[in-house]
């Protein structure tokens, strides 16, 4: 053998078809219409002022009037809801808990989802399908019915304390609701299938023989699970988290109904902002931090990583 | 032409050596995947050292064997035994056993280096040793300039040296290598061969390999157990194999090999005769077999033992066969003759092409006469 055949770059890949972009263009324009178009109206609407009108805002722009009233509105412009946002302590305090309730959430998903995906991807195969029928089930009921169910369970002379009394485990009934430990619990229980399958995905598509190779090097099981395994299933890790804690930053519903007094997370905070307060510029000024606080360290992430297989490479 | 390489081995034999202890023992395998048996009441013994070679068509169960050893699969009945111990309930982590697995099963998140040293860092070898030995095995392998590269980077061929230098690197006292030389080009098969025999004479280690080359088998093997359906057919050198093979089935199955059917008509202390009247030949060898006049036998005999002449033998000689060369492939340091009966059967003879001239070839269509000598073929029984 050759050095030169030995170098050779892989066989060069398959020609696409012709019209193959139009597959990928049609979910790009859907994404361009329906998320960039309403992120330009309501970046627009921040730096917009607030006022008692329909809509409650100054200006707006009469995009048929020409360039010359746009170019006024532009002059109308004002950056001070941004500023507001840093002077009052609620928002960043807001932002902060609901960064540690989507970390701590994730975690806690990621401890109950993996065992779940990984006994999926073990189970036999005529089982699997059912398995993966058996997370996805949940979302066949509404999302707001489960977590109103939630209430039924962890309220005071809920389920789960009449259960615990029986059994007597304990004698005074807990005060789950209305804390940041009944907003865990709902997080975990709704966002578990977002979890659960990246990581079933990953796990599933792996081949027993490297843990066998692994053992036969002299790996015990545990070890090798470390070593070969949840490497291996790091994707579907990765997505995982992405997919919990990206939506759980923003939550509303469930820190709204399960949460007490002191769970203030950006989406109540947000929530509080449009209807209560009607101060449309400042939530969407909100609205608008929040994108940037989740996209940007994404976006970091993810130039990391290509850059890290471009060095592999 | 195959048979000779193997004999170039030195005198080592403790299969011979009633006093020799078995290293790797099977002692009445069987092994069942629910209904269907893959390992069949399998005894065999393999001794310390030894370079151990399966041979047998798709399916026979040698994988299932090795893996028996590795300890993936326990026996259904039966006893796997190393160095006198039965390695039943001992898990693959604790077995002094490597395996190079037919399908590599390189970790792809590692890089070469780092699948190489896998078994090393499990042992808790120390780091300068580690390193010595991953370059030692990335030498043998001829992968220094890949050392950096994750599995999907290579080429299949490279992939496979891989998995073959990760089996190697933990020198361990039983190596069962799956098909290790399968994807590698001939030339580079060849060395590696050469390297690996080289390697387990130098280290002293057993070696189990599994192959379906048996030209490879001949060339690595101290000795070749020839399967089918998860049971030995002959387990013998392989000179043994080829000169005189237990069964039609190992005759042909290794080699190529000339099968005529017909009945022992005399049968003498060191001699034979043997009728088969569907050829009309009368075939005389200096064999004693364990078959009675009249027994239906088969005569096998190597294409490159027999002769082929324009000249007919002297009338009534033994060992003679007549027909018509019907082709002739001509393959450069030999010539391949298909000679056709007047019974319609083929008989192949081979022969060495020893000048670029000859002064009367023999062509297409013919007459000629094949002969063998008292000693060139084998009577087989079943
Ligand atoms: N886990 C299993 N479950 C059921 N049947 C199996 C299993 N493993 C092997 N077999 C069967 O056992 C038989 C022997 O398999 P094995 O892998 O040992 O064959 P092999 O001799 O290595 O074949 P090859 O040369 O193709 O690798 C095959 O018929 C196979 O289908
Ligand atoms: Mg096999």
């Amino acid at each position: 053998m050759t050095a030169a055949a030995d170098t050779a770059p892989p066989a060069a890949r398959q020609r696409s078809h012709p019209l193959a972009w139009l597959v990928v263009a049609i979910p790009y324009a859907w994404l361009a219409f329906f998320f960039l178009v309403p992120f330009f109206i309501v970046l627009k609407i921040s730096f917009s002022t607030s006022a008692i009108a329909q809509p409650p805002y100054t200006p707006i722009i009469d995009i048929f009037g020409g360039l010359g009233s746009i170019f006024s509105a532009l002059r109308e412009f004002t950056t001070d809801n941004y500023v507001f946002l840093t002077e009052d302590s609620l928002y960043w305090r807001s932002y902060l808990q609901s960064l540690e309730i989507a970390a701590i959430s994730t975690f806690l998903t990621l401890l109950v989802g993996y065992p779940m995906a990984y006994g999926m991807a073990r189970a036999s195969r005529a089982w699997r399908p059912m398995l993966v029928m058996l997370v996805i089930l949940p979302f066949w009921t509404s999302f707001l019915i489960r977590v109103y169910a939630w209430i039924g369970i962890l309220k005071k002379e809920g389920l789960l304390n009449q259960f615990l009394l029986w059994i007597g485990v304990i004698h005074e009934p807990l005060t789950i609701l209305n804390t940041n430990l009944a907003v865990y619990i709902g997080i975990v229980y709704s966002y578990l299938p977002f979890m659960v399958l990246p990581l079933y995905a990953a796990l599933e598509k792996m081949d027993d023989t490297l843990l066998e190779a692994a053992q036969d090097l002299g790996c015990p099981p545990i070890q090798a699970f470390w070593k070969v395994t949840f490497p291996l299933s790091l994707p579907g890790v990765v997505a995982g988290c992405f997919l919990v804690f990206i939506p759980v930053t923003g939550e509303f519903v469930i820190p709204d109904l399960l949460g007490g007094t002191d769970t203030v997370m950006i989406g109540k905070t947000l929530w509080n902002e449009f209807f209560s307060n009607r101060d449309w510029p400042l939530a969407s000024a909100v609205a608008v931090v929040l994108l940037l606080l989740l996209v940007v360290p994404i976006v970091v992430f993810q130039n990391q990583e290509r850059k890290q297989q471009e060095r592999e490479s | 032409m195959v048979a000779a390489v193997g004999s170039v081995r030195r005198s080592f034999a403790p299969w011979n050596d009633p006093a020799s202890k078995p290293f790797i023992e099977f002692r009445g395998v069987t092994k069942r995947f629910a209904d269907f048996v893959a390992v069949d009441d399998l005894s065999l013994v393999i001794y310390e050292r030894e370079f151990f070679a399966l041979l047998g068509p798709s399916g026979c169960g040698k994988t299932t064997l090795m893996r028996m050893v590795a300890g993936f699969e326990e026996p259904t009945e039966g006893a796997v035994l190393l160095d006198g111990q039965d390695l039943a309930g001992v898990p693959p982590y604790r077995r002094p056993t490597n395996m190079m697995f037919q399908s590599y099963a390189l970790f792809p998140h590692m890089s070469v280096e780092q699948n190489i040293a896998f078994g090393l860092r499990q042992d808790r070898t120390p780091k300068g040793e580690i390193a010595e030995r991953v370059e030692e095995m990335l030498n043998l392998v001829k992968l220094k300039p890949f050392a950096r590269r994750k599995p999907h980077q290579l080429s299949g061929g490279q992939r496979q040296r891989v998995a073959l230098a990760r089996s190697l690197a933990k020198k361990p006292k039983v190596l069962l290598l799956d098909e290790p030389l399968g994807a590698l080009d001939k030339k580079l098969r060849e060395e590696t061969q050469f390297e690996l025999i080289d390697l387990q004479q130098k280290l002293g280690l057993t070696f189990l390999i599994v192959t379906h080359d048996q030209e490879e088998a001949m060339t690595v093997a101290d000795r070749i157990a020839v399967m089918n359906h998860g049971k030995v057919i002959q387990v013998a050198t392989p000179a043994e194999i080829y000169e005189q093979p237990n069964s039609r089935y190992v005759a042909d199955f290794i080699g190529n090999v000339n099968l005529i059917q017909g009945r022992v008509s005399a049968s003498a202390t060191g001699a034979t005769r043997i009728e088969a009247p569907g050829t009309g030949a009368v075939i005389e060898l200096d064999q004693a077999i364990d078959a009675k006049v009249g027994d239906q036998v088969w005569f096998a005999i190597r294409p490159e033992k027999v002769r082929i002449s324009l000249d007919a033998p002297l009338p009534g000689s033994p060992n003679a066969l007549s027909g018509e060369v019907w082709d002739i492939g001509y393959l450069g340091d030999v010539s391949i003759y298909h000679v056709r009966l007047a019974s319609g059967a083929t008989v192949t003879a081979t022969v060495t092409n020893q000048s670029r001239v000859v002064e009367r070839p023999i062509t297409w269509e013919d007459k000629v006469w094949l002969t063998w000598s008292r000693n060139g073929g084998v009577v087989l029984a079943k």
